[in-house]
């Protein structure tokens, strides 16, 4: 499904990205750990097309397209969808308004017909159930007013709407108490198929408790340094990432 | 990414305008030029009765010993008042018996703008008194209103059919000798549209204009007069779109309304006069008088107004609070692109007791624009327990645009409580990759946004007219992409 080779990009000139390859096949969950700064967001950024980051090298493979080449836009209608580590807030666009200009641009995508306002609203209440979020969110303006939980509540709401084939979901364990990460983590495991795949960004394995991946990635300077199975992310709870640096600073020495 | 940002945004707001066409009909004009033979000329030419030559001669009068107003935060180019036609009408071969008699090109043109009129007459109750140029062609709904006895008819006939009513309001809330543009306007306006609402009637339905400029060189100077007896309620709105023009046209018009002891008027407005090509040539000046006099306790007047058009804006709808316990409102989006200038507001004059006011205006530019918003509050000594609020927004679009706040405050009464709130921000880089990620493109990314940044005054128009002000809002900004 997505194939990342050999990955490098910049941001205002700096290098970021020092040479990612990935493999995601359909069904996966893969968990992308790392300490702070070591490239997780932007490897996100890149794949959902933000253009202050700068590729300098590689190539990104979605579905067989090269998706470094499609609009951001064009990309989330091919199924991507990036749950944001810091959710934007829109004033005066309701929820209702913004999701069902989205969920019609999908459409259009795929040669549907716009949902009718009672189908969208049903719809949406369906996937409220599903994610557990306040019926009263849905009315308010997009992000406006609401909380650092409701905000992660929302992104995998969006989600649950969007049924994305590839969900990146950036951090949106930070913040949430430990209900709020429940409710997130079981909104996740509904929506898994097996024809999609999720990218789960977390500094620690407490998510991976409720999302089981199924590999885990330790990132560190702009490199994955470290590829296992989801024991991997029990050890560095353990450890820390600092056996991590100091194998990298020893190969590299060596 | 800053540069990006404005690429992108100044890709999006360099769009041209869209209704940009004029149709080729019979004119009947006299030459250009302003003098005292011309304003018996154009009097002449509609009939009218002595008194009213005399407050035409009168205003042309004191207009020569005025100067244009020079306070605003506008560059305008010098005016020649002496090149413009001051009066222009489509020829008619006798009065209109239905709308069989249209001549065939005007029709078109009122299809052109979608407003073909016997669709319209069936179209959600609303009455639809189209003005080309300066004679209003055709009136509909007027049997329906006239049983409720409601008056809705062109300035002009009004002066024939109901001198009376005119004689004693107009000139009441905008006197000749008010501004350098009331006083032009009241010396030479051609026509516009009269209103009457009787004792106790709530009119059923909205009533409409359509004002449209058609004709080359030719200043438009619409006077509207609106009356709201005891107890009467209207719901008046007022659109426009005008033809692609090179040269710059003048247009000054008046709107009075007048509000008695608890009648409520509620005067929308969409403009979207030619704003000049993206280089900034050519455009309409729209120097507008409008103002509401809440006459009587109780009365509410309440102007909303979506700005979009014209190179150069400068109106102020104000309300004029002189009955105790009477409410003015001001309900403003205006955009402005490319080198459009915009210096727009409201006057609230508190003089009743226990009157109180709302401003809440929503600036956006884009482009090389310049959106000002200008404000005065006034409460004056015996206007006890007067409350005002306003909120003054700022939305810019790239960094070559400007917004100002103006906002003056004169209070000469210790209780008053007076509110101001001003914001200014921008459309984030964020907010549109946010949508982006969703699968919203950008141009409709932005049209969600400031849709979203002007929703509280959008929703103060009546429903028919906030789909087409939604759309006019995209399409002012996005343009090329729209």
């Amino acid at each position: 499904m997505l194939v990342i080779d050999n990955l490098k990009a910049a941001i205002d000139g700096k290098n970021i990205l020092k040479g990612i390859s990935l493999e995601i096949k359909p069904g996966e969950v893969h968990a992308l750990m790392g300490p702070n700064g070591s490239g997780k967001s932007t490897l996100a950024a890149v794949l959902a097309g933000r253009e202050f980051v700068e590729v300098t090298e590689g190539s990104v493979t979605y579905k067989g397209r090269d998706l470094l080449s499609m609009a951001a836009e064009d990309r989330s209608k091919e199924g991507i969808f990036l749950g944001f580590q810091y959710p934007i807030e829109i004033p005066g666009v309701s929820m209702v308004n913004f999701m069902k200009t989205a969920v019609n641009e999908h459409r259009k995508h795929d040669g549907l017909e716009p949902l009718s306002a009672s189908d969208f609203l049903k719809l949406m209440r369906d996937k409220k159930e599903l994610v557990e979020i306040d019926s009263k969110l849905a009315n308010r303006s997009v992000n406006e007013g609401f909380s650092g939980g409701e905000k992660k509540k929302n992104e995998i709401f969006q989600m649950a709407i969007l049924e994305p084939t590839l969900a990146i979901l950036d951090e949106t364990d930070s913040g949430l108490d430990i209900d709020a990460l429940r409710i997130v983590a079981n909104g996740v495991n509904k929506l898994k198929k097996p024809d999609n795949s999720f990218i789960v960004i977390t500094h620690y394995q407490r998510l991976l408790e409720y999302i089981i991946p199924d590999v885990v990635h330790v990132m560190y300077d702009g490199r994955i340094v470290k590829t296992a199975g989801k024991e991997l992310a029990l050890e560095l709870e353990e450890k820390g990432y600092d056996w991590i640096k100091k194998e990298v600073e020893n190969s590299i020495v060596a | 990414m800053e540069k990006d940002q404005d690429k992108i945004l100044s890709d999006v707001t360099s769009g041209e305008y869209k209704y940009g066409f004029y149709s080729d009909i019979e004119m009947d004009r006299i030459p250009k030029g302003l003098s005292e033979e011309v304003i018996r000329v154009i009097s002449a030419k509609k009939n009218e009765p002595d008194w009213l030559l005399e407050f035409r001669l009168k205003s042309y009068r004191h207009w020569l010993t005025k100067k244009m107003p020079s306070w605003a935060n506008l560059k305008i180019p010098p005016i020649r008042y002496q090149d413009i036609i001051y009066y222009a009408a489509p020829k008619q071969r006798k009065a209109l018996d239905s709308l069989d008699d249209i001549d065939p090109e005007l029709k078109k043109t009122f299809d052109k703008l979608g407003i073909p009129l016997e669709e319209q007459k069936h179209l959600a109750g609303v009455a639809v008194d189209a003005v080309m140029d300066s004679v209003s062609v055709k009136t509909t709904f007027r049997e329906t209103l006239a049983e409720l006895g409601i008056i809705f008819c062109s300035f002009s006939e009004a002066v024939r059919e109901y001198p009376e009513l005119v004689k004693r309001y107009m000139g009441t809330v905008v006197p000749y000798t008010d501004n350098y543009f009331a006083s032009l306007n009241s010396a030479v306006f051609s026509d516009g549209s009269f209103c009457y609402i009787p004792k106790g009637v709530r009119c059923p339905m909205e009533l409409s204009t359509y004002f449209r400029i058609n004709s080359a060189n030719t200043g438009q100077f619409e006077r509207t007069l609106l009356i709201a007896d005891e107890e009467a309620y209207v719901s008046y709105l007022e659109g426009c779109t005008a033809p692609m023009r090179d040269e710059n046209q003048l247009h000054a018009a008046i709107v009075e309304i007048v509000a008695e002891k608890n009648a409520e008027v509620k005067y929308s407005t969409v403009q979207n006069w030619y704003p000049g090509d993206k280089d900034g040539n050519g455009g309409v000046f729209n120097f507008v008088t409008k103002r509401g006099l809440c006459k009587g306790e109780n009365s509410k007047i309440s102007w909303t107004q979506i700005e979009t058009g014209s190179a150069i804006t400068w109106k102020y709808p104000s309300c004029i609070l002189r009955g105790d316990n009477s409410t003015g409102e001001f309900y403003s989006v205006a955009v402005t692109n490319n080198y459009q200038q915009a210096d727009t507001g409201t006057k609230m004059m508190h003089i009743g007791k226990n009157t109180k006011s709302t401003i809440v205006s929503k600036g956006i530019s884009a482009g090389r624009s310049q959106n000002s918003y200008r404000g005065l509050v006034k409460v004056l000594k015996n206007a006890s327990n007067a409350r005002n609020y306003s909120q003054c927004d700022s939305l810019l679009m790239g960094d070559r645009c400007g917004a100002h706040t103006f906002p003056y405050l004169e209070v000469d009464n210790q209780t008053a409580v007076v509110e101001h709130e001003a914001t200014t921000s921008r459309i984030g880089e964020d907010q549109i990759f946010y949508c982006n990620q969703r699968g919203i493109s950008t141009e409709d990314a932005i049209g969600l946004i400031v849709n979203g940044y002007a929703r509280e005054v959008l929703n103060k128009l009546p429903m028919e007219f906030a789909v087409e002000a939604q759309k006019l809002l995209q399409i002012s900004l996005e343009g090329s992409v729209g």
